[in-house]
């Protein structure tokens, strides 16, 4: 609803005007484009400088390098309604510094930050994430990637895959060990996309596939030591951070999908008749929007409450990791079932849930998979110690 | 310079738009508003002067107190205050609405006062030529592109016109309504909606500007178009062609 109406007691006049400003850019600026640009597998660079004009890569960085300091339901808003264009491959693309700059922001030296930051916030860079490798993506601290100093400069070998921008990033926030074996050897280096020794190779993909999604190539790649973020071997604290914040994001993404999958189904079981009658009229198919809209609906309101929480100074690691799993798994089921109910329609390419469908497993693997998440929480209650 | 610029609240035209029972007004609880589209060509407009002359932008509105939202877009976008009359729309038609921006140019007395060409919900498209009459200014509508010359004397306005452009100089102050090809309106920005937070919007009643507010023209009903038939398939060219013949009788 963008009728400036606040909806419920955790949004203000303010965040409705955002709302709406961002709904009418969306509407005219991207969803017309998603179905070209997915079947292109990119959308224009321009979009970021176009989305940085308006204020959307700003949210949540520091003033004084060119951001917008807000309140969470700032971040809320922003994600629900760009993920209103039909496409996570556009949200993930054109966001990817969500999950790329926020160590800049919180680890990097000064200088690193007056020289990046305006550069990513305004849309003239790109920001990527490495993290996961082809060994394996869920556990970090194992990761094989080496940064070797060498005088004024770090010599990277390895390589790091599925990662989104990947062949675009100018600036790619990777994890490399400087050190022993374990978490503890993890340090956060900003890799330029111009060094010397790094090479990309293009990744398809079931879903997402307007954005660009790389593995990366490090050989010999001389990155200069002032572009390590944070001490040396401390960087797997700020990569757990950082997972916090993408967890959440995913999260709202999720329930995004998941509500246009659901209004899509709903419009089209009122207006499809069958045997003499709407879909609607028939009990099994309402029913199944009964427990969609369930399912939104509790899904709405733990993310509000966490993101209140979140704004408090809270980090409850083990409510995102749930909040995530619930998001996901709320999309999986609309998803799932407006597709089911389009029938024939749902699985041909033009439909929103269509292309949703092939979009829910990637937000149950990407940023911490389910199992993951699940092992996490049980840790952070307290159960295994 | 100082420009006076309009932003009426409409209901946005996505909106399913369902009649009340009285049937003289639009059902208002669940749809949605935005600001009139030729509006924010006329702000757009006005933020440009604004740059480049330097320019104070009034943003004003008539309407009732949700319209104040309506106001804060034109000042996200980049207005620089507001002005908002109170009244709700019943009270209201165009000649009511002109005399009473008339008001408000004789409080301001703005170099420029630009309105939309017409409101998208009313389509009356008369408010800006009254107004110029009533204030006895020159007029310029349906401008399709605005320049200042001459040190800000005179303003240069295309119009469209059936089939071609007509440019004509005004005298300033004047009388401006923005078409469509105007100009591609910005959007609010973040920083721009935290920023009119902080702007001021003066409040007046109807009744404050000492008008007289007897309307010249009532609405007695409103009815939405029939619905559209549904369509048939047809299986070739042939069929098509014969359809249009016998059924359509276009051919
Ligand atoms: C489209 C896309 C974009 C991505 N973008 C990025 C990016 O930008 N940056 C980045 O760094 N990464 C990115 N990823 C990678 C993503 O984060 C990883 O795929 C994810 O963390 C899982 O790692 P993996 O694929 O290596 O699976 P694995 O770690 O090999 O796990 C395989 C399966 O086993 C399960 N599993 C593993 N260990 C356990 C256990 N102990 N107990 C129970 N189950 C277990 C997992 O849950 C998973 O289901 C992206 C992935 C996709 C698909």
């Amino acid at each position: 609803m963008s009728n400036g109406r606040i909806r419920s007691r955790y949004y203000t006049k303010e965040h409705e005007a955002f709302r709406s400003s961002l709904r009418r850019f969306v509407a005219k600026e991207i969803t017309p484009n998603i179905p070209t640009w997915e079947e292109a597998g990119r959308f224009p660079r321009e979009l970021y400088a176009k989305a940085a004009n308006i204020g959307l890569l700003a949210l949540g960085f520091p003033e004084e390098y060119g951001g917008t300091s807000v309140d969470g339901f700032y971040q809320l808003i922003l994600t629900e309604e760009l993920s209103r264009c039909g496409s996570g491959g556009l949200v993930a693309g054109l966001m990817s510094h969500g999950i790329g700059a926020p160590p800049i922001a919180s680890m990097a030296t000064a200088e690193l930050k007056a020289e990046v930051l305006p550069r990513i916030l305004s849309g003239q860079s790109i920001s990527a994430l490495a993290i996961s490798e082809p060994g394996g993506g869920s556990d970090v601290a194992q990761l094989r990637t080496t940064a070797k100093r060498d005088g004024d400069s770090y010599v990277v070998n390895g390589e790091k895959t599925f990662i989104t921008s990947g062949m675009r990033a100018d600036y790619i926030t990777t994890a490399v060990r400087t050190g022993g074996e374990g978490m503890g050897g993890v340090s956060l280096l900003l890799i330029p996309g111009d060094s010397s020794g790094l090479s990309r190779t293009e990744l398809k993909k079931m879903g997402w596939w307007c954005s660009d999604t790389a593995t990366l190539h490090f050989d010999d790649c001389r990155v200069p030591s002032r572009y390590l973020l944070g001490p040396e071997n401390a960087g797997f604290m700020g990569i757990m951070q950082n997972f916090n914040n993408e967890r959440l994001f995913i999260a709202v993404m999720a329930w995004a999908f998941a509500q246009l999958c659901f209004e899509e189904a709903l419009t089209w079981a009122k207006d499809r008749k069958t045997f003499g009658k709407p879909l609607i009229r028939h009990q099994v198919l309402r029913h199944k929007l009964v427990d969609m809209r369930t399912a939104l609906e509790g899904t709405r309101a733990s993310l509000e409450d966490l993101t209140w929480r979140v704004d408090q100074g809270e980090w409850p690691v083990a409510e995102v990791c749930m909040m995530k799993n619930r998001a996901t798994q709320c999309m999986e089921l609309c998803a799932k079932e407006a597709v089911q109910i389009l029938g024939g329609l749902g699985y041909m390419q033009g439909s929103i849930s269509e292309r949703v469908y092939r979009e829910t497993k990637v937000l149950a693997i990407g940023g911490g998979a389910e199992e993951i998440m699940k092992e996490l929480a049980a840790r952070q209650l307290g159960w295994l110690t | 310079m100082k420009i006076l610029v309009t932003a009426k609240r409409v209901v946005d035209p996505d909106s399913k738009i369902q009649i009340a029972d009285t049937q003289t007004s639009i059902e208002l609880d669940d749809v949605d508003f935005r600001v009139n589209y030729f509006c924010e060509n006329a702000i757009e407009a006005a933020l440009e002067l604004q740059d480049e002359h330097d320019a104070e932008v009034v943003v004003c509105s008539i309407g009732n107190e949700d319209a104040i939202q309506t106001i804060r877009t034109g000042l996200a976008m980049g207005g620089d205050r507001g002005i908002l009359v109170e009244a709700e729309d019943e009270v209201l038609d165009g000649d009511l609405v002109a005399r009473t921006l008339a008001k408000l140019y004789e409080q301001e007395k703005p170099d420029i006062f630009l309105l939309g060409k017409q409101a998208i919900d009313g389509d009356s498209n008369q408010v800006g030529q009254l107004l110029a009459e009533y204030l006895s200014l020159p007029q310029a509508c349906f401008a399709s592109n605005i320049d200042i010359i001459e040190d800000g004397a005179v303003a240069r306005v295309e119009r469209e016109v059936d089939g071609g452009i007509e440019t004509i100089d005004v005298d300033l102050p004047c009388i401006i309504t923005a078409d469509l090809r105007l100009n591609e309106p910005r959007y609010a920005s973040l920083p721009g909606i935290m920023k009119a937070k902080r702007k001021k919007i003066e409040e007046f009643e109807l009744d404050d500007l000492e008008l007289d507010t007897t309307l010249k023209v009532v609405t007695r009903s409103m009815e939405l178009p029939a619905g559209r038939q549904a369509g048939v398939m047809v299986s070739d060219v042939d069929e098509l062609v014969n359809k249009l013949k016998s059924e359509a009788k276009v051919l």
